[in-house]
């Protein structure tokens, strides 16, 4: 059987489609496991994803370097993803029009205090400033974030994990904990989740109700472009050291 | 399809272009985002339909893309195995940071929000109530 195994993946390992199959494959896998799971955000299909492929890497024993030679071709599509994110963003001038004092003010809020709380909470904790960076920009849609966190010098694969956390976190808890507090406008429920927990958290609470989804795909991509400028304010700010 | 490309990737080009000979500090693609988002709200006449019209094979590819963002941080995300030493040696750091930003970040953001949206109603409500109370004495 391992002879049968052996002679199947030699050949094959070399090839950048193996990688790039397994990626595309582990992906379908977490997809499938999250309808299985009724579309509960604990089962995220690119953690599952994330963690199939760890997994097989460890396995396999195979460099990091070798499974991106593959995996690159998924990853150079986020650059355009993040372009992308304008559209949205320009098919919801309207709805930002008529409240942009309340959005303006909850965004700066928002974005100071996740970028800040994360870093403050990191270095009171004796983390490292690599750490303390990676943690900064983790509340904006995962491809900014990594793209904040190599520019400002933290670590892009770490702010990726974070990133999908943080929006895990906000995507269980946001309706429970904002509820408590009062807050019942959709508006705000929305642009909570686009802020505090990008993509994943807007994805559970767009179906609940069109309002919250537009403001969502607001604090997406408003919070990105905000939090790029803090975060690279606070990288130049701190010096290496 | 291809069209479409062109302007993403052509916005992300100016972005990563315009960051190089500028030296600003924000990543090429968002700040060819930021440009899309100008060009797309400047281009229409009508706003909304200008997005939704001009542009429809755009919006396609776009929220193609955007619906399936989640596999493209796999590669990327994958890049933690390199870093498991990081996460070992800071793991209470990481995990506090991420717990206490988040939920602040969105109690933060969903308070303000909702205090001052409900502010401006209010302000709106005393005022058209005040206009009816002048047209029933006028």
């Amino acid at each position: 059987m391992r002879d049968v195994l052996m002679a199947l993946w030699i050949p094959l390992e070399p090839s950048p489609l193996l990688w790039l199959g397994a990626t595309l494959l582990a992906y379908v896998l977490g997809q499938a496991a999250q309808r299985a799971c009724g579309g509960s955000p604990f089962a995220n299909p690119v953690l599952i994803a994330i963690l199939l492929m760890v997994a097989l890497l460890k396995v396999t024993g195979t460099p990091y370097q070798t499974y991106f030679a593959g995996a690159r071709f998924i990853h150079f599509l986020l650059g355009p993803a993040t372009v992308a994110l304008a559209v949205p963003l320009a098919r919801n001038l309207s709805h930002m029009r008529r409240s942009l004092r309340g959005l303006g003010l909850a965004l700066l809020a928002g974005s100071l205090t996740s970028a800040l709380s994360g870093i403050g909470a990191v270095w009171l904790l004796g983390g490292s400033r690599a750490v303390a960076l990676s943690m900064a920009p983790k509340a904006v849609t995962t491809p900014i974030a990594m793209a904040v966190a190599q520019e400002a010098g933290g670590l892009p694969a770490l702010t990726a994990a974070l990133a999908i956390a943080g929006g895990i976190i906000a995507a269980v808890i946001g309706e429970t904990v904002l509820r408590h507090l009062r807050i019942d406008d959709w508006r705000a429920h929305g642009l909570a989740a686009g802020v505090a927990g990008s993509g994943v958290a807007a994805a559970q609470v767009a179906p609940r109700d069109s309002l919250a989804a537009a403001f969502a795909a607001v604090g997406i991509g408003l919070n990105g472009l905000l939090t790029a400028i803090i975060v690279a304010a606070i990288a130049v700010l701190w010096p290496i050291g | 399809m291809p069209a479409s490309f062109v302007i993403l990737v052509g916005c992300q080009l100016i972005g990563e272009a315009l960051r190089q000979t500028l030296h600003l500090p924000l990543p090429g693609a968002v700040i060819g985002m930021f440009l899309l988002a100008l060009a797309l709200v400047g281009g229409g006449g009508d706003r909304t339909a200008g997005v939704a019209d001009q542009s429809s094979q755009l919006s396609r590819t776009a929220n193609a893309l955007i619906a399936n963002m989640g596999l493209l941080f796999v590669p990327a995300g994958v890049g933690v195995i390199a870093e498991l030493g990081v996460l070992r040696q800071n793991w209470l750091p990481i995990l506090v940071g991420l717990l206490v930003s988040t939920v602040l970040g969105l109690v933060v953001t969903g308070f303000v929000m909702d205090r001052v949206c409900r502010a401006e109603e209010g302000s709106r409500r005393t005022a058209s109530l005040l206009s009816t109370l002048q047209d029933s004495r006028g």
